[in-house]
């Protein structure tokens, strides 16, 4: 990552630097004044791009709805006016109209936003370790351990993911963990690749030819010296992912695979609504524009993020 | 190596013998990722249940029907026999029968498999014709309107949930509009009068001269088709605009302009050319992708597909017809992505030179 040479302005004024330029500068005297000028640079460029910031913009009110659930929803999500309240077109009272068991569509969507950041963050803490396990261990050690270790990654990678997490949570049973499980299986193989090939780029540069001949051990070499390189192409198809990722678990939940009733997964509420789509089409409408945008945000903050971490690829 | 290899060219026989080793090579990784395929899904039907048997014949089996069924499976024996079995009846095509319908799976998914060919193929096409044409034109005029189309267009397909799209299309263009035909392939009406042949319906329509029926078809398939090609278009458009924006970046292209050829002819001719090896992956890539996205598709469109049998089978825990219709899919999946892979090599002359 060279980039700091090349946006860093001429210093203008002699003597007392200003916060920018402290952080701009091209001569950092500390550790953590290089990594903050790094992180400032990544920062600007990131910014730069509208349609990144709306998307971080997007994932901020998730996690934040999901958090404040329980303040920001005005109903419950599970029990229902099924008196009074069944299939109530949008209004004043409730805002999406409420479902066939008299629910708020809208408490249930706020409530909902919890499954799918437990779905996304889950999968990304499952899957994300173990490609990158494999891919720097794959890189790094090379001969046999490599080609067993991608042969074993490309038979992952030649799979139908949807149709294999189908068949995985047909044997584990319906539900949201079992869902979670099938979907790290079949994401791990992208990472494993990327990882792998950072590792290749750095394996035989000299400061870790440097750290070997300092006697670190390769365990040591991987973990403190590789991983963290490959850190930043990793989040950034991460992210790219979750919008997949997010897809997927509707998808299973949609099939009836995923979240079990009562629980307001998006999907599952896709599906149910299903059956009054002719006359109460917000029903199964509103939850896949909760979809929708999520999905989306997840999207726009990852093409942002390639672009700003990773400038060879950007403008692709 | 190949550096050398490219400059003088390799005498004959060292370029046979390198040939035959790369083809040796591809027949390794065809059969390590197809024993792979079956070695997951003998894990998921055998290994995780805790009982497979009571998973085939169903919970409320009598006590000798279950201990009879677990004989003639050979669930006695030890795993690795066990795989082995398994490995040979798949390879002959035996799947089991499905508890649902009755049928050996195998019979049931040729019967089905038609269906879902159909549209997936439809799809495609669509994605194709439509996608390369605007792609290329979204690299030419980069930053434009149209590029930004495309880049929406991509975004959205992206990010939308294909079922619910599908819902609504349903709704709005079959419910409300009535412009196109509903569920199904086919009117009820024609349930008697139109025979299938080969169980793609637009063919057999054409072979039959059955226009009216033709139509009907040809009603019903365009909104999943449509929807299919949608999401073939997002991925196509997007990897055309960025593999054009790559050739045009090069320096023949600069060479072709100072040699006076006309932009349409350098964008056209000689950019697209070159873009079209990596093309064919794509393109290849994103139809294997529709016939896994049918089993979402086909339920909610009715459509009586393998994607649609294998939904229906798992709402029925019928494991060997959920199995059958994965290693199916798989297996299509694997032979498209291997041999994507393998016309990149014959297409492209620099990756035969390794």
């Amino acid at each position: 990552m060279s980039v700091m040479g090349n946006t860093t302005p001429p210093p203008m004024a002699e003597g007392k630097l200003s916060r920018r330029e402290w952080l701009l500068s091209d001569r950092p005297a500390s550790r953590t004044q290089a990594k903050l000028g790094r992180a400032y640079v990544s920062w600007r460029r990131f910014a730069e791009n509208r349609l990144a910031l709306i998307g971080l913009i997007i994932i901020l009110a998730l996690v934040l709805v999901a958090i404040f659930a329980d303040l920001l929803a005005p109903y419950s999500p599970t029990i229902g006016d099924l008196a009074n309240a069944r299939l109530l077109a949008p209004a004043w009272d409730h805002w999406l109209g409420t479902d066939d068991q008299g629910r708020d569509i809208l408490s249930r969507l706020i409530y909902g936003s919890r499954l799918t950041l437990y779905v996304v963050v889950l999968v990304a803490v499952i899957a994300a370790p173990i490609g990158l396990l494999v891919g720097t261990v794959s890189g790094y050690a090379g001969g046999w351990v490599d080609a067993v270790l991608m042969r074993i990654t490309d038979i992952f990678l030649a799979f139908p993911k949807l149709v294999l997490a189908l068949a995985l949570v047909a044997a584990l049973g319906p539900g949201i963990e079992n869902a979670v499980i099938a979907i790290a299986i079949t994401s791990w193989p992208p990472y494993a690749r990327i990882a792998r090939a950072e590792t290749m780029q750095v394996r035989n540069s000299d400061y870790i030819s440097a750290v070997r001949l300092m006697g670190a051990s390769p365990i040591r070499i991987v973990l403190r010296h590789i991983m963290p390189l490959c850190m930043s192409s990793l989040i950034v198809r991460v992210t790219l992912d979750m919008a997949g990722i997010i897809l997927t678990a509707a998808g299973l939940g949609f099939l009836g695979l995923g979240a079990q009733p009562p629980l307001p997964e998006w999907g599952a509420m896709i599906a149910s609504g299903r059956r009054f789509i002719l006359d109460q089409w917000w029903v199964a409408a509103a939850p896949g524009v909760a979809i929708l945008l999520v999905s989306l945000g997840f999207n726009l903050l990852g093409d942002g993020l390639r672009d700003a971490l990773d400038p060879r690829s950007a403008g692709q | 190596m190949s550096v050398a290899s490219d400059t003088q060219p390799a005498p004959r026989g060292r370029r046979a013998r390198s040939l035959v080793k790369s083809l040796l090579s591809f027949l390794v990784v065809v059969v390590v990722t197809y024993l792979g395929l079956l070695a997951v899904t003998f894990f998921i039907g055998r290994v995780i249940p805790v009982d497979p048997v009571l998973a085939i014949v169903g919970d409320r089996a009598p006590a000798n029907v279950v201990e009879r069924t677990r004989e003639e499976l050979g669930f006695n024996e030890p795993l690795t026999t066990q795989f082995v079995i398994y490995v040979q009846k798949a390879l002959s095509g035996d799947f089991g029968r499905s508890v649902l319908t009755t049928n050996p799976v195998m019979t049931d998914i040729k019967r089905v498999f038609p269906a879902t060919i159909e549209l997936a193929t439809l799809g495609t096409i669509l994605g194709a014709v439509l996608g390369i044409p605007l792609g290329v034109l979204a690299a030419v005029r980069r930053g434009g309107w149209l590029d930004q189309i495309v880049r929406i267009i991509g975004l959205v397909g992206y990010s939308v949930p294909i079922f619910w799209l599908g819902l609504l299309a349903l709704l709005v263009f079959y419910a409300r509009l009535q412009w196109v035909g509903g569920p199904g392939r086919i009117d009820v009406v024609y349930e008697y009068t139109f025979t299938p042949i080969t169980g793609f319906y637009l063919l057999d329509a054409i072979i039959q001269r059955d226009w009216s029926a033709f139509n009907n078809i040809l009603s019903h398939l365009a909104l999943p088709s449509l929807l299919l090609g949608y999401f073939s278009l997002a991925y196509i458009s997007r990897m055309t605009r960025s593999f054009m924006l790559n050739e045009l970046s090069q320096e023949y292209i600069v060479a072709a302009r100072a040699k006076g050829l006309s932009e349409r002819r350098i964008v056209w001719r000689h950019a697209l050319r070159n873009a079209a090896v990596p093309l064919v992956t794509v393109i290849a890539l994103s139809y294997a992708g529709l016939l896994e996205g049918s089993v979402l598709t086909e339920t909610v469109f009715a459509w009586p597909g393998l994607g649609l049998y294998i939904t229906n089978s798992l709402q029925n825990a019928d494991m060997n017809a959920v199995l059958g219709g994965t290693i199916v899919i798989g297996s299509v999946f694997i032979a498209i992505n291997l041999l994507s892979d393998l016309l990149y090599r014959l297409l492209d002359p620099r990756t035969r030179a390794r």
